[in-house]
């Protein structure tokens, strides 16, 4: 594998994530349980879709500069994917909805502020530029998930739930692999193995304190950053999001 | 206009109050949530604020249909800042109406119940990419035309909040014109659904003044207290006279072939929509009016849960608060 080729495939992992996890909260819009939850899963996903714009611009420039970042997130097959499985599970209810974006964000804001020291300025720029979004994200998902699990009875029943249903889709986000070697050995991004600790620490007080219980099985469902093996729930949000792009070929929007 | 028909109450204040009252509306001074105001007042404005909120917290749905097919990552961005707006005209126009004494809460009961309206509008479907275009330009520049002499309406908070959302709103307008002029200069199929949306939207656009003035009954006491600044007619017109030119740069056919240019009036000449097809939306009969308004009730009675355990949460932490002190 070349350098570029694994930036490339780096930089779709960063940009697929936002992309796909944007969707996916955007599909909330107009349905949240109060108004203010509307306002901030709207904000969240623009976010998203915006640092979309930026890594996927990126990659599409290490490829050669042939494909725009519409290009990658409308053209490409559900195989060519490389977010990490849990940006592409269903919403669920509210409290699955935001107990996957903590799960995520809590990753997220660790890796951002990693890439800030990347070799890349490119990439060093988009992190510090997304840092700043994602630590907000942080902020609210973890006081929600509080908030939540240290509600109501039901509240923290569906929380624990959600919880469960989803620590199989954590370990993904630290599991590396010949491409991480590679941006390692460029001093462009961090061993995702080395964000564990730091992640860890940061989820079990934040769970300790909405009184949730983590998990005991380290089971990691895996294949959706490696592009190996998806859910079954990628492709249906694709035929969504892509079908103007593919029903009408070239045409400009 | 998000607020249509609203009846105005009768008053049965001490008339020695009325007129200070009306003197000081006269002299354009705002009325504040502390002001004495006439209970008929009052209650009007909660309606026609009220309705305005809930055509904003409705409005996200037709917007929202297409969010997840939008076809590039920016229109998608576009999009999800324009429904974060309206969820956002929609809190400070709820605050608006707190201000006089009726909770959120209590509002959004009386949408969920039909006891409350919103703009006729929302109750018309999203069918192609191009109405979100449409939606942007027609829709919002039809509200604009209504909301910009409202900046001047007597009472304080909705006049701020009137002023905080045009300049949003035309935003809006100019991304919705933007979006709709690449669809009429693409692709004949793109074109195709640009002619289609103005074709189903224009009428209903025209719906959103209300009623024609001869049969708007509610009109002369709002506007004597300057909760209305124009008649429907007189806004309705102005809005064909704007939009008809921008339809033609387009070079979309206009939906109604009896448009023309009035030289002696200075003004286009144009049909009425149907107002019986108005009056059956407004009955709850329009395409969509039954399943918005089950999509309100469904995010509400789902989110019950939520809203319960981040109240109970506030509860526990206060009272843990104290407990520490």
């Amino acid at each position: 594998m070349t350098r570029e080729d694994a930036f490339s495939q780096f930089l779709l992992r960063m940009g697929d994530n936002t992309l796909v996890l944007g969707h996916r909260v955007s599909e909330w819009c107009g349905h949240a349980p109060v108004l203010e939850e509307d306002i901030a899963l709207a904000n969240t996903a623009l976010d998203l879709i915006g640092q979309t714009q930026m890594w996927l611009g990126l990659a599409g420039e290490v490829q050669g500069g042939s494909k725009t970042a519409d290009d990658l997130a409308f053209l490409r097959d559900a195989w060519d994917f490389r977010n990490v499985l849990l940006c592409e599970v269903p919403n669920g209810d509210f409290g699955r909805t935001l107990m996957r974006q903590f799960l995520f964000d809590a990753w997220h804001s660790i890796q951002l502020g990693r890439l800030m020291k990347s070799s890349d300025e490119r990439v060093a720029a988009i992190a510090e530029k997304a840092s700043k979004e994602v630590a907000y994200h942080l902020e609210r998902s973890a006081d929600t998930v509080v908030g939540l699990g240290d509600g109501t009875e039901e509240s923290r029943r569906r929380m624990q739930e959600a919880l469960d249903y989803l620590w199989p889709y954590v370990g993904e986000m630290f599991q590396s692999d010949e491409v991480d070697a590679e941006m390692v050995k460029a001093g462009i991004a961090p061993d995702p193995a080395s964000l564990r600790e730091e992640y860890d620490a940061l989820v079990s007080r934040i769970l300790g304190d909405a009184t949730l219980t983590i998990p005991e099985s380290s089971f990691a469902h895996k294949g959706g950053r490696t592009g190996a093996m998806h859910t079954e729930h990628l492709g249906h949000l694709l035929t969504q999001m892509q079908w103007l792009q593919r029903a009408y070929p070239g045409a400009k929007w | 206009m998000y607020a249509q028909m609203v009846q105005s109450e009768a008053t049965q204040d001490d008339p020695e109050k009325l007129a200070a009252f009306q003197a000081r509306i006269d002299a354009g001074e705002k009325i504040e949530p502390k002001d004495w105001m006439p209970e008929g007042y009052r209650k009007t404005l909660i309606r026609q604020i009220g309705q305005h909120a809930h055509s904003e917290i409705v409005g996200q749905l037709p917007e929202g249909n297409w969010i997840t097919r939008a076809p590039t990552l920016e229109r998608k961005a576009i999009l999800l800042a324009k429904v974060q707006d309206e969820a956002g005209h929609g809190l400070y126009l709820y605050c608006a109406a707190e201000t006089m004494g009726v909770s959120r809460d209590e509002l959004t009961e009386m949408l969920l119940d039909g006891r409350m309206k919103y703009s006729s509008i929302f109750n018309y479907p999203t069918l192609n990419w191009a109405d979100i275009g449409a939606v942007g330009w027609l829709v919002d520049g039809a509200a604009i035309m209504n909301q910009v002499p409202l900046q001047r309406t007597s009472f304080g908070p909705y006049s701020r909040a009137m002023i905080r959302i045009c300049k949003e709103e035309s935003f809006h307008a100019r991304q919705g014109f933007d979006a709709i002029r690449k669809m009429a200069e693409g692709t004949p199929a793109q074109k195709k659904m640009a002619q289609d949306a103005v074709n189903r939207l224009w009428f209903p656009a025209l719906m959103m003044f209300g009623p024609s003035d001869k049969d708007s009954v509610h009109s002369a006491q709002s506007m004597a207290w300057k909760i209305k600044i124009n008649t429907n007619d007189e806004l309705r017109q102005k809005f064909v006279d704007q939009t008809v030119p921008q339809i033609e740069f387009l070079g979309l056919d206009l939906p109604d072939p009896t448009i023309k240019w009035n030289e002696e009036r200075g003004h286009y000449d144009y049909s009425d929509p149907d107002w019986s097809e108005f009056f059956e939306v407004i009955k709850g009969n329009g395409p969509c009016n039954v399943d918005r308004l089950a999509a309100r009730n469904k995010a509400w009675d789902d989110g019950a849960w939520v809203r319960d355990g981040l109240l109970a949460h506030a509860k526990k932490k206060a009272a843990r608060q104290h407990a520490a002190e």
